[in-house]
């Protein structure tokens, strides 16, 4: 069952466009992210469809009901911030009750629900203390179990991993996915960072400027981005973009980077077809292009290491090839330094095409 | 031709602004009775660029703020170079300090901005033009000069506050998560560019971060400090390869290692590290690890990329587990693996599929352990 549609949803901050025609729908247990830069809209979104904005246009259903004119809290909804807004003096138990008091549900059921939840969660040892005593992540959890005991519809989360430290967050986002999986509510989630989406949605949704670029899963967004922004959005580091001029013979085709030249015979007919001129863009991920010490095939380009970031489990090596910077993922054990050449080859199979103008993928 | 040029005038540049080495010793400060730094002993050599690393609250800013000058010890020294700069003032200890919100006047140029501090100097104009423009070009700040810095990109202004302190010619820089404020894409652009100005013009840099990524990639050395005392000090493979304990290892690497209470024990011939849900072989690395092992409780460490998985039992050694999670990131996928109640995460392919449940057969890469003392939480083997 879809637990939540919004169709063209439009909302204007004054002059500004803060969400432009945004639809998308969300199934009953799906874990939907909303991926994208600060101001995006991705708050908006949620904010939207949790009652807290009112859009100028556009519907919001929630189990198909349609909910513009319905109250925020009559909505069956359960929003997790960032700040976690928490009673930082009442118990954790306190603090899952709350919202259960305001409903007039029976103290026997309040606390069955409690304890229940708490158990899935892990807290139930906690449910005497104060959150002041609490870690981030436990913290965190105790506000995703006040939101649970509600047994709302839908999940509305805004960045909640967002201050957590960088481990913390690892743990949690693995947790998050994990009880997801036990939950049957659907997910709503916001985030600004590429691999926190790519790793938890079910299906991410790339937001820029109030416009959706994109929804897909995330092997469909990593392997198939319709356009720049979502190619360059996601992965880490981003894609390589070269610019060029597409030329063709009756034998071969090549984009002409000005400096050196990519065969691009193979891919004359659907560049062609999908091109509005002939100026495009080369995009190739940094873990798509081989390095060697040596010229392995007759396409090999020369390059000159600018820098390498050894990461620990990868490194990332800044190369030039005849002025123009591409960025290269080679292994750990992979040795070499400042100034050294290097020779490069293009993965083809997983290369993408852009129009220059209209930044759409082609290939 | 122009390249030459360029050269000639970077080594003159590089003459001039010869970075200094910077020694700290024992270098304590107390708030109270709170300890922010422990005895830091750390030694910069001359165009070295260390990254001093830690979480929040662990004492890197209170030390960068000692060396600037900012902040007085409790007790410990300073040099630069040979002299001795604990007692001097923060002005006469020329460090360039570039910190998180950059110090530029928006409504003045690049221009004048860049050239601030040489007018506080008294320098004559056309001496400033001169240096101004060489600043400039070496950090491709010359076509935008006569910019309002209101008006500049990030990191444009990243660049300018860079070279309102370079200017001056400091001994040394101290850099506050400079990178903070940019966006991942930016970050990762300045770095490439902080890196080349610093090969480049050999500068000492002391840069402190939060982010293990930022001193991975551009520290020659990175110290690592928790709780306002030096962990380890060393390249990045050493740090990497041979943290010297759980917080270093903890810290570094930007998936954290696996860890796992266990002992070590003796069975039907075998040396074995007993972790209750499993049991890994290191009979031949017993020798070392009873060499070093005075206490049973231990933990186990290990990266995920060490950690193999597949659909079939490998080895003898292989061991039972079943899929808790996935969590596909681009090129790889990172599994978060039950065995029995201990959660291991393990890093494969993105060709490799599989889904919650499933069983799978997991191998460590036994050249790649870490071993702990669960006490003292120092690396052992």
């Amino acid at each position: 069952m879809v637990a939540v549609r919004v169709e063209n949803l439009t909302k204007r901050f004054r002059d500004e466009t803060a969400l432009d025609k945004v639809t998308f729908k969300v199934e009953d247990g799906e874990f939907f992210v909303l991926l994208g830069r600060p101001g995006a809209g991705k708050t908006t979104t949620l904010r939207t469809i949790a009652g807290l904005e009112k859009p100028d246009e556009g519907e919001i259903y929630i189990k198909d009901q349609l909910v513009n004119d319905v109250l925020p809290s009559e909505r069956n909804i359960a929003m997790i911030f960032q700040n976690l807004a928490l009673y930082p003096s009442w118990t954790v138990y306190d603090n899952m009750a709350f919202t259960m008091k305001i409903h007039k549900v029976p103290k026997e059921e309040i606390n069955q629900r409690i304890h229940e939840v708490a158990k899935t969660l892990g807290i139930d040892y906690l449910l005497d203390r104060t959150p002041a005593t609490l870690s981030g992540g436990e913290r965190q959890r105790v506000a995703i179990g006040r939101a649970l005991v509600r047994r709302p519809s839908v999940f509305l989360m805004d960045e909640p991993l967002g201050p957590l430290d960088a481990l913390l967050r690892l743990n949690m986002r693995t947790e998050l996915k994990r009880l997801k999986a036990e939950l049957g509510q659907a997910i709503i989630y916001s985030t600004p960072d590429q691999l926190e989406a790519m790793s938890m949605a079910d299906h991410l949704a790339v937001i820029h400027k109030g416009v959706i670029k994109q929804i897909d899963d995330p092997e469909t967004i990593y392997n198939k981005p319709k356009n720049r922004y979502v190619a360059s959005m996601i992965g880490s580091p981003a894609m390589n973009f070269l610019e060029g001029t597409f030329e063709a013979t009756d034998t071969e085709s090549y984009l002409n980077c000005s400096t050196f030249k990519v065969n691009l015979t193979k891919f004359k007919e659907p560049i062609e077809r999908g091109s509005t001129s002939s100026e495009l863009t080369f995009g190739i991920r940094p873990e798509h292009i081989k390095v060697n010490h040596e010229k392995i095939s007759p396409d090999s380009f020369e390059a000159n290491v600018i820098m390498e970031e050894p990461l620990g489990s990868e490194t990332i090596l800044h190369l030039n090839i005849n002025k123009e910077l591409v960025k290269a993922i080679v292994p750990p054990t992979f040795q070499t330094k400042y100034g050294e050449k290097l020779w490069i080859d293009f993965d083809m199979n997983r290369m993408h095409v852009l129009d220059a103008k209209t930044e759409k993928v082609i290939i | 031709m122009q390249t030459s040029g360029k050269r000639l005038h970077l080594e003159k540049i590089q003459e001039e602004m010869h970075g200094k080495s910077l020694r700290i010793e024992k270098l304590r400060k107390e708030f109270g009775s709170l300890v922010a730094v422990k005895d830091l002993t750390l030694e910069v050599k001359s165009g070295e660029f260390v990254s001093l690393l830690g979480p929040s609250g662990c004492g890197k800013s209170t030390t960068l703020n000692m060396i600037a000058g900012l902040l007085e010890p409790t007790s410990g020294k300073i040099f630069v170079g040979d002299q001795d700069i604990t007692e001097i003032s923060p002005i006469q200890r020329n460090v360039g300090l570039v910190f998180q919100n950059y110090a530029v006047f928006n409504n003045m140029t690049v221009y004048e901005n860049l050239a601030f501090g040489l007018r506080v100097r008294k320098m004559s104009n056309d001496q400033i033009k001169t240096e101004v423009n060489k600043i400039a070009e070496t950090l491709e700040l010359s076509d935008i000069l006569a910019m309002k810095a209101g008006k500049l990109r990030l990191d444009e202004l990243q660049r300018t506050a860079l070279g309102r302190s370079m200017i001056t010619k400091p001994a040394f820089f101290l850099l506050d998560e400079p990178l903070s404020n940019l966006d991942a894409g930016l970050r990762s652009q300045m770095r490439v560019e902080l890196k080349r100005i610093q090969r480049e013009l050999k500068q000492t840099i002391l840069y402190v971060t939060h982010d293990q990524v930022e001193a991975m990639s551009m520290a020659d050395r990175i110290a690592v400090m928790s709780q306002g005392e030096l962990q380890q000090y060393g390249s990045r493979d050493e740090l990497y390869s041979n943290p010297s304990n759980r917080f270093v290892a903890n810290f570094i690497g930007s998936l954290s290692m696996n860890f796992i209470d266990c002992a070590l024990i003796e069975k039907d011939n075998r040396t074995l590290l007993d972790a209750t849900d499993f049991q890994i072989d290191v009979t031949k690395l017993a020798y070392v690890i009873k060499k070093n092992v005075s206490n049973s409780e231990l933990i186990m460490g290990i990266r995920p990329e060490d950690v193999e998985v597949n659909t079939q039992r490998k080895t003898e050694d292989s061991i039972q587990s079943e899929v808790y999670i996935t969590e596909p990131i681009g090129p790889k996928t990172v599994v978060t693996l039950s065995i029995g109640n201990t959660k291991i995460k393990s890093m494969v392919p993105e060709t490799f599929h599989t889904k919650i449940g499933e069983k799978l057969w997991t191998n460590f890469n036994i050249d790649k352990l870490h071993i702990f003392d669960k006490k003292s939480e120092k690396a052992i083997f």
